[in-house]
C-alpha cells in the first residue's frame, strides 16, 4: 500500500519544529508501524534528507521505549497494544498518517519524535521501591500473600512506563502511572512499611516535574497498552487520604 | 599468558563459601573511597550498581536507553531458576547445578555453575521482598512451573512478564540509590572505549546520544554488563538497540573473548515474514508445556490444519524423544524444527514454520486455563500475524536469541584485563555451549546481588584505589580516537545506509555461522566478511553530524564492531571442530542427527585474544577440569 505521512520534524530542544509530508511506499500490511518507519527511513537516506529520528529498542511492546502519537492517539488505533506492536494491516492504501510524540511539558522533545522521560525515574527515585537492601531478606515462603492480592498487585505492576497516559491526557497528568507503582505495593505486605511516605513524595514529585491532575477523563486508561485500570487511580486517591488523615 | 581461572580448592559444595572468608574485605568508612563504573542497567548491571551502592561504593552507571528499565531483559518471558525444591519434587542445588552442567553438554565450569545453583535461592527471597509480583498458589506461597528440559518444577513467574518484574525491581533498588544520590546515573549514554592505564582498566569514554559530547569518567573497577551479542544474525530476538561494542572494544584492549560461536537459537519465535523484517519475536518457552508441536507427515501438504487428521501428523519432539517431548533442550528443538522444514514439510506461507498447537490443552484443561497461563503471549501472537491461536495453531520457527559465549571472566568474574569485571549475559561463564531455559535472568542477578559485590571488595582491598583521573593521557588518547572514529563515519560520503550493511552480515551469519555450521561454509563466511567490512568502510553513508542526536551514526559504530566480531565468531565456531550443546558442527553428527562431541580434544575454553583487525586471533585453553561430574552423553529420548 502506498501511504501520506504527516511527521513532527524538529532538530532540538530548542528548534520549534514543524510538520513535514512524505510519502510512504510499498508498505507491506504485515510490516509493524516501526517497520513501516524503517522503510521510509531508507527511502528519505537516499534522497539525502536525515531520518525520522523516533525511539525505539525491544519492538515486542514491553520496554516501554516506543512513542508515537498516530492520528492523535498515543500507540495509535489499536487498543492495548504499544506502537511497535501495531501492524500496517490495520490501515488502507492511501491512508494520511498524522506522526507525532508525545506532547507534554514534563516531556521536552529533543528531536523529532523523540522526547525526554526522565521526569518518570525522578518520581520513581522519590519513592518508587521497597527500601531494602540486598541480602538478608526472609524465606520467600515465610510470608503467604493471597493469590488475589499478588494478582491485583501483578495488574498495576504490568506498566511499561512509556507515558502514553501522559500523552493522551488534557492535563498531562501522570496518575495513571503514579498510581500503578503506589497501587503494586499498597497491595503488597512488603510495601506496608513505607506506604504512607511513599504516595505522598511521589505525587509530590510528580506535581513538582509538571504534571497535571486527574479530572477523570479516563483517556490514559484507553490509551494505555497494557490496558492499565483507572481504579488504580481511585486506589492511589484514597492510600494519599490515608496518609494525609492517618496518625503514625 | 596463562589463563587461570582462579577456582579456591576444597569440595565443590564448600568453595563459595571458603571463597568469602578467604577474600578480603574493605573496611565499611573506606568503601565510599572506592569508585565502580557500572555499564548496562539491565539484571546484572541494574542489581550490581544499586548493591555496590548499598554498600557504600561510589558508583556510575551508565546505559543507552533513555531509563535504565528499559533493558533488554525486561523482554524475557518465562521465567526464573532457583533450588528451591518447595515443590517437594526432588530440586536441590546439586541437581540445579548438574542439569545446568549437563543442558550445557559439558563445556561449562563446574565451580561458577555450583556457586550459581547455590545463590539461586537466595535471588528468589530477595526479589520477593522487593515486592515482585511471583504468581502465587490459592494459599498463597509461591507457584512453580516446569520448563524447557527440566524434570522438576523449580521455575518461578511472573504471568509471561518475569523478566519486566524482575527488572523493575532492580531498577527500583538502583532508582532508590539514585535519588539518595549514592548511584549517579547515566541515562542514553554509549560506551565507546575502555581506558586501560598500566595494564589496569581505570574507566570508559562515552557519547552522549543526545548532544554528541564525548567524554571520560575514571574508576578504582569497570564492570561491563551490557548483554550478548546475538543482533551479529541482525535478525533476533533481542532488542534492536543490543550490540557488542562494549565488550569488543573491551577485547581490542586486552580481555580475551570466550566462546564466541556458542550461540543459542530459541526454538519458540513466531516466524520471519518479510524481507524488511527488523526483529523476531519469541514466544515463552512456557508454552512448550500445554503446546504440541507438529508438521504434516507429508512433504508438501497445503491444506489449513484443522483438516489434517491425527494419523497424518507429525508430533516429531515426541516421536523422536519420548521421555521429554515437547520440552527437549533447546538446541534439540530448534534443529528438529529446521530438518522438519529443510525436509519439506514446513508450514504457513513461507514454509518456513512449524506448528505449536494447544488444542489438546484446550480440551482437556478449558480455554480460561491456557488463557491464564499464557493470555497476553497469545494476544501478542495475535496482534502480530493477525490469527487468533486459540482456534489455529500458532507457527513458529528458530531465531537467535541468545549468547552464551562472552568475555572470559575467572572464578571472581574479572577478565584478562585486571579491574574488568563482566557481569550476566556479557560474560561466558555459567551456560556452557547451550543455556537451560529460565536460567539467564538467575544468572544475571546472581551476578549482579550476590557475587560482584564480594569480589570487588577483595579486588579492591588487594590493589588499592589510585589518583588516576581522567587527565591521564590515556584517557586523552582513547577520547581523541573516538572523536577520529566518528569524524570517519561522517567522511565516508557512500551510498548505503548502516542498517544495510548489518542486514547482509546478519545473512552470512545465519546462512555460516548459525543453526548448523560446517568448515566449508565457516571458511566461506571468513571471506565474505573481510570483503564486506571493506564496502563498509568505503561506501557507508550516514547524514547528519556528530554533535547532534543521530541515529544512523549510532547504528554506523555497532554495525562496524559487528563486522570485526563475527570474523572472531567464525573462527572459533571453524576452530571447534566438534558439536556440543548449540554449535552443532554438522561433520560431527549421530546417525540420529544429534550432537556429538569430542570430550579428548575440546573439553576446554576457547578464550581468543585480539591480534589487530582482520588478522587470527590468538587461542588459548583454560583446560575444562570436571572433578564432581562425569562426562555423559546427553540424552532425551
Amino acid at each position: 500500500m502506498n501511504l501520506t505521512l504527516h511527521v513532527w520534524r524538529q532538530k532540538n530542544a530548542n528548534d520549534k519544529g514543524k510538520m513535514e509530508t512524505y510519502q510512504a511506499k510499498d508498505i507491506s500490511d504485515h510490516m509493524s508501524f516501526l517497520e513501516m518507519l524503517d522503510v521510509v527511513n531508507e527511502q528519505l537516506a537516499d534522497k539525502d534528507i536525515d531520518p525520522i529520528a523516533f525511539d525505539h529498542d525491544c519492538r515486542e511492546g514491553i520496554c516501554g521505549m516506543c512513542s508515537l502519537v498516530v492520528n492523535g492517539t498515543p500507540h495509535g488505533p489499536e487498543r492495548g497494544t504499544t506502537v511497535c506492536q501495531l501492524h500496517m494491516r490495520h490501515f488502507k492504501d492511501g491512508d494520511t498518517i498524522y506522526i507525532e510524540p508525545w506532547r507534554a511539558r514534563a516531556f521536552p522533545v529533543q528531536r523529532d519524535l523523540i522526547v525526554d522521560r526522565s521526569a518518570f525515574d525522578r518520581i520513581m527515585a522519590a519513592g518508587g521501591f521497597v527500601s531494602v537492601n540486598t541480602g538478608g531478606t526472609p524465606d520467600a515462603n515465610a510470608l503467604p500473600i493471597p493469590k488475589k492480592d499478588a494478582d491485583t498487585a501483578m495488574d498495576a505492576a504490568a506498566c511499561i512506563g512509556c507515558g502514553a497516559c501522559v500523552a493522551a491526557c488534557k492535563n498531562a497528568s501522570a496518575m495513571l502511572f503514579v498510581s500503578a507503582k503506589v497501587s503494586q505495593f499498597a497491595y503488597l505486605p512488603q510495601g506496608q512499611a513505607e506506604r504512607k511516605a511513599r504516595v505522598s513524595n511521589m505525587l509530590a514529585q510528580m506535581q513538582k516535574e509538571g504534571f497535571g491532575n486527574c479530572t477523570n477523563f479516563y483517556e490514559c486508561e484507553a490509551a494505555c497498552p497494557k490496558e492499565i485500570s483507572v481504579k488504580f487511580i481511585a486506589k492511589m486517591n484514597r492510600e494519599f487520604m490515608r496518609a494525609k488523615v492517618l496518625k503514625d | 599468558m596463562k589463563l587461570d581461572p582462579k577456582i579456591p580448592s576444597g569440595p565443590l559444595a564448600e568453595k563459595w563459601d571458603s571463597h568469602k572468608f578467604n577474600m578480603k574485605l574493605v573496611n565499611p568508612a573506606n568503601k565510599r573511597k572506592y569508585k565502580a563504573i557500572v555499564v548496562g542497567s539491565g539484571l546484572a548491571g541494574g542489581s550490581a550498581a544499586a548493591t555496590l551502592a548499598e554498600l557504600g561504593y561510589q558508583v556510575s552507571c551508565f546505559c543507552y536507553q533513555d531509563s535504565p528499565r528499559r533493558a533488554h531483559s525486561i523482554a524475557a518471558q518465562g521465567g526464573i531458576n532457583a533450588a528451591k525444591n518447595y515443590q517437594n519434587d526432588g530440586d536441590s542445588v546439586y541437581r540445579l547445578f548438574y542439569d545446568t552442567i549437563k543442558g550445557g553438554d559439558f563445556r561449562s565450569r563446574e565451580a561458577n555453575t555450583y556457586r550459581l545453583a547455590q545463590v539461586s535461592t537466595n535471588i528468589i527471597d530477595q526479589c520477593v521482598a522487593q515486592g515482585v509480583p511471583f504468581a502465587r498458589e490459592y494459599g498463597g506461597l509461591l507457584a512453580n512451573r516446569s520448563f524447557g528440559g527440566a524434570q522438576v518444577s523449580r521455575t518461578f513467574y511472573a504471568r509471561g512478564q518475569t523478566g519486566q518484574q524482575l527488572l523493575l525491581g532492580a531498577y527500583s533498588a538502583l532508582t532508590r540509590q539514585i535519588g539518595i544520590g549514592a548511584v549517579k546515573m547515566f541515562p542514553r549514554t554509549e560506551m565507546l572505549d575502555l581506558v586501560v592505564v598500566d595494564g589496569r582498566a581505570r574507566g570508559i569514554v562515552v557519547r552522549d546520544m543526545i548532544s554528541g559530547e564525548i567524554s571520560s569518567h575514571a574508576a578504582d573497577a569497570v564492570i561491563l554488563a551490557t548483554g550478548g551479542y546475538g543482533n551479529v544474525f541482525y535478525l533476533s530476538t533481542n532488542a534492536t538497540g543490543c550490540n557488542v561494542t562494549a565488550t569488543y572494544r573491551a577485547h581490542k584492549k586486552g580481555a580475551f573473548f570466550a566462546n564466541p560461536c556458542y550461540t543459542q537459537i530459541h526454538p519458540t519465535c513466531i516466524p520471519q515474514s518479510g524481507d524488511y523484517q527488523s526483529k523476531l519475536t519469541l514466544m515463552s518457552e512456557s508454552l512448550r508445556n500445554d503446546g504440541r508441536i507438529w508438521v504434516p507427515k507429508k512433504k508438501g501438504d497445503d491444506r489449513p490444519p484443522h483438516q489434517i487428521p491425527e494419523d497424518e501428523r507429525d508430533y516429531y519432539l515426541e516421536r523422536k524423544y519420548p521421555s521429554f517431548g515437547n520440552l527437549a533442550p533447546r538446541d534439540i528443538s530448534s534443529r528438529s524444527a529446521k530438518e522438519a522444514c529443510d525436509d519439506g514439510r514446513g508450514v504457513g506461507p513461507t514454509k518456513v514454520g512449524v506448528y505449536l498447537d494447544f488444542s489438546d490443552a484446550i480440551n482437556r484443561l478449558g480455554k480460561d486455563v491456557i488463557a491464564d497461563r499464557y493470555g497476553n503471549l497469545f494476544d501478542m501472537y495475535e496482534r502480530i500475524t493477525g490469527e487468533n491461536p486459540y482456534e489455529t495453531p500458532m507457527r513458529i520457527y528458530p531465531a537467535s536469541h541468545y549468547t552464551m559465549g562472552g568475555l572470559w571472566v575467572d572464578y571472581n568474574l574479572e577478565s584478562t584485563v585486571p579491574g574488568l569485571f563482566v557481569l550476566g549475559e556479557a560474560n561466558f561463564s555459567d551456560h556452557g555451549a547451550n543455556r537451560l531455559g529460565a536460567s539467564a535472568l538467575m544468572q544475571g542477578l546472581a551476578d549482579g546481588y550476590f557475587v560482584i559485590p564480594y569480589t570487588i571488595g577483595n579486588f579492591y582491598a588487594r590493589s588499592g584505589n589510585s589518583d588516576v583521573t581522567t587527565d591521564h593521557p590515556e584517557f586523552k588518547k582513547a577520547e581523541a580516537e573516538v572523536t577520529e572514529r566518528t569524524k570517519k563515519f561522517l567522511s565516508i560520503g557512500g551510498k548505503r545506509t548502516p542498517d544495510s550493511f548489518h542486514r547482509e552480515l546478519g545473512k552470512i551469519m545465519w546462512e555460516y555461522c548459525g543453526m548448523a555450521r560446517n568448515e566449508a561454509g565457516l571458511k566461506k563466511a571468513l571471506e565474505q566478511i573481510p570483503k564486506l567490512r571493506e564496502d563498509f568502510w568505503s561506501d557507508l553513508k550516514i547524514l547528519g553530524s556528530g554533535e547532534e542526536l543521530n541515529q544512523m551514526l549510532e547504528q554506523a559504530g555497532r554495525v562496524a564492531d559487528f563486522l570485526e566480531f563475527a570474523e572472531m565468531m567464525c573462527y572459533d565456531a571453524l576452530d571447534r571442530d566438534e558439536s556440543c550443546g548449540a554449535h552443532f558442527r554438522e561433520e560431527h553428527q549421530t546417525k540420529e542427527g544429534e550432537a556429538k562431541r569430542n570430550d579428548d580434544n575440546y573439553a576446554y575454553v576457547a578464550a581468543w585474544e585480539h591480534t589487530g583487525v582482520g588478522s587470527k586471533p590468538n587461542l588459548h585453553k583454560e583446560p575444562l577440569v570436571f572433578e564432581n561430574v562425569e562426562f555423559a552423553t546427553r540424552s532425551y529420548k
